[in-house]
């Protein structure tokens, strides 16, 4: 601001500088030793008006145009200091005893090129350079020169680095048909890359809402083809995804987007919210069946086990009686018999005809006594 | 130096005039955009036409010329442009609704005709976008429910397109693709039906996977117990005459034995008859 508040000042004051005729004898201004061409000293008085303004330019008023004549012709240090007491700033005299005008045009046009001349691509981007609206090349990573910019302009986009889109946005559901006339939330990433930039830049009018409504239409054939079981299997949703993102390619080069699909991700499948307990319970009912098939399958070894007990307790018994078959017959009743009758109450009766008695008041007496008790009497009768 | 001015004051505003009238004849056509020269009302000429098969930078943007005050320049866009559908509701052959929406991509490829007959980019957005629903209100009405949604719908798009095409070529416009992007349940009673069918089915599944679990147990206690009753015959059977026996030792054993701790049998009296087998030897013989 300071820069161009001085520029316009000495502008000013150049114009004041001059009574009469803005362009005329300009030898009157200062010392203009140095300047003193001579060619234009007072031989024209009275010049010709400045074409651009209204008459009057014998007026004294600072003009707005001035000729840039007028001011090499003030410059010096003799030049803008004179009559300068309207402005507060003042250029410091420059070294030299020179106007500083042609260091600061330089510097404007200088900063003007190195500005919009000089781009820097980062390593992962690439950018498109336009003469004048008009594609011209593509520019690599690194610093390039291009004309300053009206006449080049550069537009520059990562084109290594894979982005993302997600849909639905965080929280929302978006429930989608599935080919069994189901519905199905589902939330999905697209990663994508720029794969031409000037197709990317110049193909379509709005590449990346085009990239999200191809996916969006993608995806959603790809589900109607779809049962809703499968879109909740890993193996269908993966289908599901090679789909989506072949399909998209094959929408996106057709429309010539310069853009690769990486991947499609489906992040979750969910049942919508207002079925979700149904969905629930079948996972439930799968629990429940699997434990009942665990707990046959208890029941399943526990009877093995005892078959298989049973039986080699058995074999053991009938390799031993196949030895000797009498001994063991009668050692196995006897150790049995030695068992159950030590344990029990025995009468033995020893004449034929005489009825038996049964101690019934005595088991009733003990039925008393331990009533949970069930008393028990058997005959054993003669083999 | 200021004399310069004074001695080729004519020739320099001549040069000025010059460089005006240069840049009042130049115009610079983006990448992205077609001109229509319109001179005096009248399109004489495109610039940057859009041609399928010509690469970016041989095309003719850039700075082109024009004559001027005569001739003005009208930018269309060159762009692939997107038509987006409204939300319409659609009747399938089945008499079911479905919502739909849908878009489609065009190009202006005639920029003459499409600044005569619809002006302005937006003006062709706004004579497509009916034409384009009642494309795919009509042809999608020809499937039924379930064939909209599925496969099928791949010959109603391309359908669609063509028809589509068709109209938009009045306005000097290809349509590159016409897509649905999605298709829902209305609001209301089919969404909550929906749910319901969606609801029951499942829990027709549950009970169904619950039954075949208790069958599934039912079967493998079964085919224990028969490989139980194989085991038991493969071994008893070798000498049923002393399985008998040996079975019969070990049922008196459990019935007549101790009991075992925290079982209770019940007391047992046993009346024998000396001639009983156990009581052969009493009588000394």
């Amino acid at each position: 601001m300071r820069i161009l508040d001085g520029f316009r000042n000495q502008i000013a004051l150049a114009m004041a500088g001059k009574k009469g005729s803005p362009w005329g004898s300009g030898d009157n201004s200062g010392s203009g030793g140095d300047d003193g061409d001579g060619d234009s000293g007072g031989s024209k008085p009275s010049g010709p008006r400045n074409p651009w303004l209204p008459g009057g330019g014998g007026k004294d008023g600072p003009r707005r145009s001035a000729n840039i004549e007028d001011i090499f012709k003030n410059r010096g240090p003799e030049g803008p200091r004179r009559g300068g007491g309207g402005g507060g700033f003042k250029m410091p005299p420059r070294p030299g005893g020179k106007s500083w005008f042609p260091v600061i045009a330089f510097a404007l046009v200088g900063l003007w090129v190195f500005m919009t001349g000089f781009h820097q691509v980062e390593r992962n981007e690439e950018g498109v350079v336009t003469t004048f609206g008009k594609y011209s090349r593509t520019i690599g990573p690194g610093i390039s020169l291009t004309m300053p910019a009206p006449f080049q302009q550069v537009y520059k986009a990562d084109v290594t680095t894979v982005q993302s889109i997600r849909i639905p946005e965080e929280g929302t559901e978006k429930l989608i048909l599935t080919g069994d006339q189901n519905l199905v939330d589902l939330q999905y990433k697209i990663r994508y890359r720029i794969k031409d930039l000037k197709q990317f830049r110049f193909q379509l009018a709005e590449p990346r809402q085009t990239v999200v409504e191809v996916a969006e239409a993608a995806m959603r054939a790809s589900v109607a083809e779809q049962t809703l079981d499968d879109t909740f299997s890993g193996a269908g949703r993966a289908e599901i995804q090679d789909r989506v993102r072949s399909r998209m390619q094959g929408i996106l080069d057709a429309y010539r987007a310069g853009v690769t699909v990486v991947g499609i991700d489906i992040e979750e499948t969910d049942p919508p919210a207002e079925v979700v307990d149904a969905f629930k319970d079948v996972s439930v009912a799968e629990q429940d069946a699997n434990a009942a098939i665990n707990r046959a399958r208890a029941v399943e070894q526990q009877i093995l086990a005892g078959a298989e007990g049973d039986t080699a307790a058995f074999d053991k018994v009938y390799e031993e009686y196949r030895q000797a078959p009498e001994v063991t017959r009668r050692r196995l009743y006897y150790e049995t018999m030695e068992r159950v009758l030590s344990n029990t109450d025995k009468t033995v009766v020893e004449t034929e005809g005489v009825q038996t008695y049964l101690p019934l008041p005595e088991i009733r007496k003990r039925s008393q006594a331990q009533s949970a008790a069930q008393p028990s009497t058997i005959t054993v009768e003669g083999q | 130096m200021g004399n310069i001015w004074q001695d080729h004051k004519t020739s320099l505003i001549a040069i000025g005039l010059v460089v005006l009238a240069l840049f009042s004849t130049i115009i610079v056509v983006p990448e992205t955009q077609q001109g229509v020269v319109i001179r005096t009302g009248e399109p004489v000429r495109v610039v940057n036409k859009f041609r399928p098969d010509q690469d970016y930078g041989e095309t003719g943007a850039g700075v082109q010329w024009r004559i001027p005050i005569i001739e003005r320049v009208e930018y269309v866009d060159k762009r692939i442009l997107d038509l987006d559908m409204e939300r319409e509701q659609v009747l399938s052959s089945d008499q079911q609704r479905l919502q739909v929406d849908a878009y489609a991509r065009f190009r202006v490829i005639d920029p003459v005709l499409m600044v005569e007959r619809a002006g302005t980019t937006q003006g062709l957005r706004a004579q497509l976008e009916p034409i384009l629903n009642s494309v795919v209100r009509q042809e999608l009405g020809r499937f039924t429910f379930a064939a909209m949604l599925t496969a099928e719908r791949g010959t109603a798009m391309s359908n669609i397109t063509r028809k589509m095409d068709e109209e938009a070529r009045a306005y000097g416009a290809q349509v590159i693709d016409v897509r649905i992007k999605r298709t829902d349940l209305p609001e209301g009673t089919p969404l909550a039906a929906a749910f319901t069918r969606m609801e029951t089915d499942r829990q027709r599944e549950a009970a169904t996977i619950r039954a075949q679990g208790r069958k599934n147990a039912q079967i493998i206690r079964a085919e224990a117990n028969a490989k139980a009753a194989k085991i038991y015959a493969d071994s008893y059977g070798v000498d049923p005459g002393f399985y008998d026996f040996y079975r019969a030792m070990q049922s008196y054993d459990t019935t007549f034995g101790k009991a075992a701790a925290g079982q209770d049998k019940g007391e047992s009296s046993i009346i024998l008859s000396p001639n009983n087998e156990y009581l052969r030897q009493f009588r000394g013989r």
